[in-house]
């Protein structure tokens, strides 16, 4: 695995072709989803559940449903990590128990797959609750597996009931129900019943299982899964359901490094709940399930969806609705211009973020020659303005700015700048908003205006260019940028338009004859920054 | 070695009744080592393989293809010798791997194997940690005909128990040392290096002949990260896959083992102590694909 990357970098790959365009082409998206797809089996996903999964995947990132807050890239992550939590947690629910106690829970699996040590955790986890478990030593075949029983049992501080000695002597069946008569008089409210572990191939113990379910009547049957078992996992699941027909999942050993493929096979094809997860050796090292956690492990895509959950946090879209009304009324003001700014800054490390896009990783050269200091003295500069100025920067004179820059320690040239740059696009803006196309001669030159085309890192390192003094770096590869999307042939208005407000290609290239509509989703886009 | 219900037949019945090799011959197998856990790299590079024999030998007959496919398969498993190198005295042979997978049954099969051929084993239960993991390995090593060396308090250092396990082997010219560890994940650093550990100290009576990784035959691509783990901290010389006898194809031994270059030498397909056997590529081959 470790060899061939991460599903991030080959994504990347996949996706380093598409930064240009706004929207994806059919031929896109099956390239993205063959990465999908190799990433899915990768992680040990049950082939036909991958295939079933891709195609839905394929038909939502073609069907027209379009997030305006993430780039094609990102769409594309999220509906996949959408409809792996559909999938994972579709079917949540707690444990049952039963009206009249005892609940008797049983546990069913492969051999290994550690329900021994889950009877414990489970255990010590209802005796934190108020529960009296009982233990039931059912697994009569391994080699002193009652022992085993009996010892976490005592870590756990719960009752044992042993009655034979295990190592293929006596009968599981008729122990399990003698159990549940002994919890009856002894007052304890929850039964675990473990039994030993079987092959899904082996149909005398199968039916054994069978048998045991039959006579004590489980309110919660619990299939113990190994998060690394590979393909196999679909055929096991499928004969335990038949078998002994489990109510719930529970996932062990999931502090390895497996990316556990198989929750997904299993939830997918029984459609029984994951309820539980196993995370290591000690009795409190045990969960309730997280499908997000889930997914993202499975997809190895943590990185992306986190910055993805960040992006849509900071963007607020009632926010987004008042300052574009500020926009159009003209009031928009340097006081509104720190707000954006801040509402950026929210957002994390502006470096550390574009590290995280798949995308990005070209423009590390870059990434490096931004200082992010910029946006912290361009935050200095507005607070050294006093409200008045703020709101009205026409005030601003001579000798206002030299006291601005001597509160803010930076320099009038830098002020200067930061004025100017303000009025530009406020004066842009107002354009767009009302619906127009801004045609502004000087929109390459404006220094950090220029967008790159469709990817998101372009567009907030657009956004955050527009925040900072009146330092040029960067600038270059900006302006280059967008004459590349001139070369490519993508509309000059509706180009200028979207990638001035680091919005770039969703709006962009997407906008049709109608700028209206699409400018103003494109002002939105950049107001959320 | 009887009929094993884990080869690819049922999945690759359909494929070579067919007259010819056409598009859907080649997604049907792809589908099957997929299936069986090949991974979906080392099935593509079987896939191009094929793909271009049959382009060489422009064959559209599906029984050769077949044959080529078994071959292929032997050829990549045939690579690496499988014989257990157990002739120091004693052979200490040290048995590693993550939870659950079957090292203490191999264990005990292992040593009613080598006592079959006359051989006297100790078995040393350092595997200090899992509750009633000493009681289990005495069990089988009664069952084997072998002596215990068993911890002398609970918790004790496990390396501590390697160190007596070998030590007893000889002073009382035991043939065979075979030493237990508890599982451990290869993600826990901490217990990784323990490994490490009793390895240096069991060196310091002799070299170990054997350090035998067993793998779980149901596990998927997580097995490579597995084996890499334990090669880099234990010394693996030789896998053991366990479990063939459910419906795991274990394909994935075959990436394991190309990856890292150490061999299969031993598959454990039962809960009865007779289910060992040794490992042969034509064998394996050959019920994989026949």
């Amino acid at each position: 695995m470790a060899t061939f990357g991460t599903l991030s970098d080959r994504l990347t790959q996949t996706f380093s072709a598409l930064r240009t365009k706004g929207k994806l082409s059919p031929a896109d998206v099956d390239k993205t989803v063959r990465e999908i797809r190799r990433a899915l089996l990768d992680a040990d996903v049950a082939l036909p559940v991958v295939k079933e999964f891709t195609s839905t995947v394929r038909e939502r990132a073609l069907a027209d449903e379009v997030n305006r807050a993430l780039n094609p890239a990102q769409q594309v992550v999220q509906i996949v990590n959408e409809e792996l939590v559909a999938i994972l947690g579709g079917e949540q629910r707690r444990l049952e128990f039963a009206k009249n106690p005892p609940t008797v829970i049983m546990l069913a699996g492969l051999q290994g797959a550690g329900k021994t040590t889950l009877a414990g955790k489970l255990a010590k986890w209802l005796k934190g609750q108020g529960h009296t478990p009982l233990l039931v030593a059912a697994d009569l075949q391994r080699p002193n597996a009652v022992t085993q029983l009996q010892v976490v049992g005592e870590q756990a501080g719960a009752a044992v009931f042993a009655p034979e000695p295990g190592n293929g002597v006596g009968d599981p069946v008729k122990v399990a129900k003698d159990a549940v008569q002994h919890a009856r008089t002894r007052l304890h409210d929850v039964v675990i019943v473990d039994t030993a572990g079987r092959l899904g191939v082996d149909a005398e113990l199968m039916k054994q299982a069978a048998s045991i379910r039959k006579a004590v009547d489980p309110d919660e049957v619990l299939f113990v899964i190994d998060a690394m078992i590979g393909q196999d996992a679909v055929a096991t699941a499928q004969a335990f359901q038949e078998g002994v027909d489990f109510t719930g999942v529970v996932l062990s050993k999931l502090d390895g490094d497996a990316r556990g493929g198989a929750a997904l096979s299993v939830a997918s094809v029984t459609g029984r709940p994951i309820m539980f997860a196993s995370t290591g050796e000690g009795l409190d090292d045990f969960e309730p399930f997280h499908p997000d956690r889930m997914a993202s492990r499975i997809l190895d895509l943590g990185d992306i969806l986190s910055l993805i959950e960040q992006a849509q946090k900071a963007f607020d879209q009632e926010e987004a609705q008042k300052v574009a009304e500020k926009f159009a009324t003209d009031s928009f003001t340097l006081e509104d211009f720190l707000a954006q700014m801040q509402q950026l800054k929210k957002m994390g490390s502006i470096k550390g973020m574009l590290g995280m896009l798949p995308g990005a990783r070209g423009m590390r050269e870059q990434l490096d020659n931004f200082d992010e200091s910029e946006l912290t003295r361009t935050e200095a500069i507005i607070q050294s303005m006093t409200p008045a100025e703020r709101r009205m920067p026409k005030l601003l004179n001579g000798s206002r700015r030299l006291r601005i820059a001597r509160g803010s320690g930076t320099t009038v040239t830098e002020v200067n700048a930061l004025v100017n740059r303000f009025e530009q696009a406020a004066k842009m803006m107002k354009t767009v908003a009302k619906g127009g196309v801004p045609n502004v001669p000087g929109m390459g030159p404006i220094p950090g205006m220029g967008g790159g085309g469709g990817a998101a890192s372009a567009r907030k390192a657009a956004a955050k260019k527009k925040g900072k003094g009146g330092s040029k770096s960067g600038n270059p590869a900006k302006r280059a940028a967008e004459q590349a999307a001139r070369a490519q042939g993508v509309r000059p208005g509706v180009a200028a338009g979207g990638a001035g407000f680091g919005l770039g290609g969703v709006g962009g290239a997407g906008a049709g004859t109608e700028p209206t509509a699409e400018e103003l989703a494109a002002l939105q886009k950049f107001l959320g920054r | 070695m009887a009929e094993r219900s884990w080869n690819l037949g049922g999945a690759l019945r359909g494929l070579f009744t067919k007259p010819t090799i056409d598009e859907s011959t080649w997604d049907d197998l792809e589908t099957a080592l997929i299936r069986a856990d090949f991974g979906p790299d080392l099935t593509e590079a079987i896939l191009d393989e094929l793909r271009e024999k049959v382009a060489r030998y422009s064959t559209t007959d599906p029984a050769d293809l077949k044959r080529m496919l078994r071959e292929s398969i032997e050829e990549r498993l045939a690579q690496h010798d499988p014989t257990l190198t157990l002739s120091a005295r004693p052979a200490v042979v040290l048995v590693v791997g993550v939870n659950g997978v079957g090292k203490t049954t191999t264990i005990g099969k292992f040593a009613k194997f080598l006592t079959g051929y006359g051989r006297s084993v100790v078995v040393g239960a350092a595997d200090t940690f899992r509750a009633a993991a000493v009681e289990q390995l005495a069990t089988w090593a009664d069952r084997a005909g072998a002596s215990v060396v068993r911890p002398q308090q609970q918790g004790q250092d496990p390396a501590s128990v390697a160190f007596q396990t070998v030590q007893r082997a000889i002073d009382e010219s035991i043939d065979i040392a075979i030493i237990d560890t508890a599982g451990r994940l290869q993600t826990k650093a901490g217990l990784m290096d323990e490994l490490s550990k009793v390895r240096r100290v069991v060196e310091k009576l002799g070299p170990i002949a054997e350090v035998l990784l067993v793998l779980d035959g149901t596990t998927g691509q997580n097995g490579l990260a597995q084996a890499e783990a334990f090669i880099e901290h234990a010394g693996v010389t030789g896998l053991v896959i366990t479990k063939l006898d459910g419906s795991a194809k274990g394909g994935f031994v075959l990436a394991v083992q190309e990856r890292t270059g150490i061999p299969i030498k031993l598959i454990g397909q039962g809960e009865g102590i007779g289910d060992l056997t040794g490992f042969t590529p034509h064998v394996f081959a050959a019920s994989l694909v026949p």
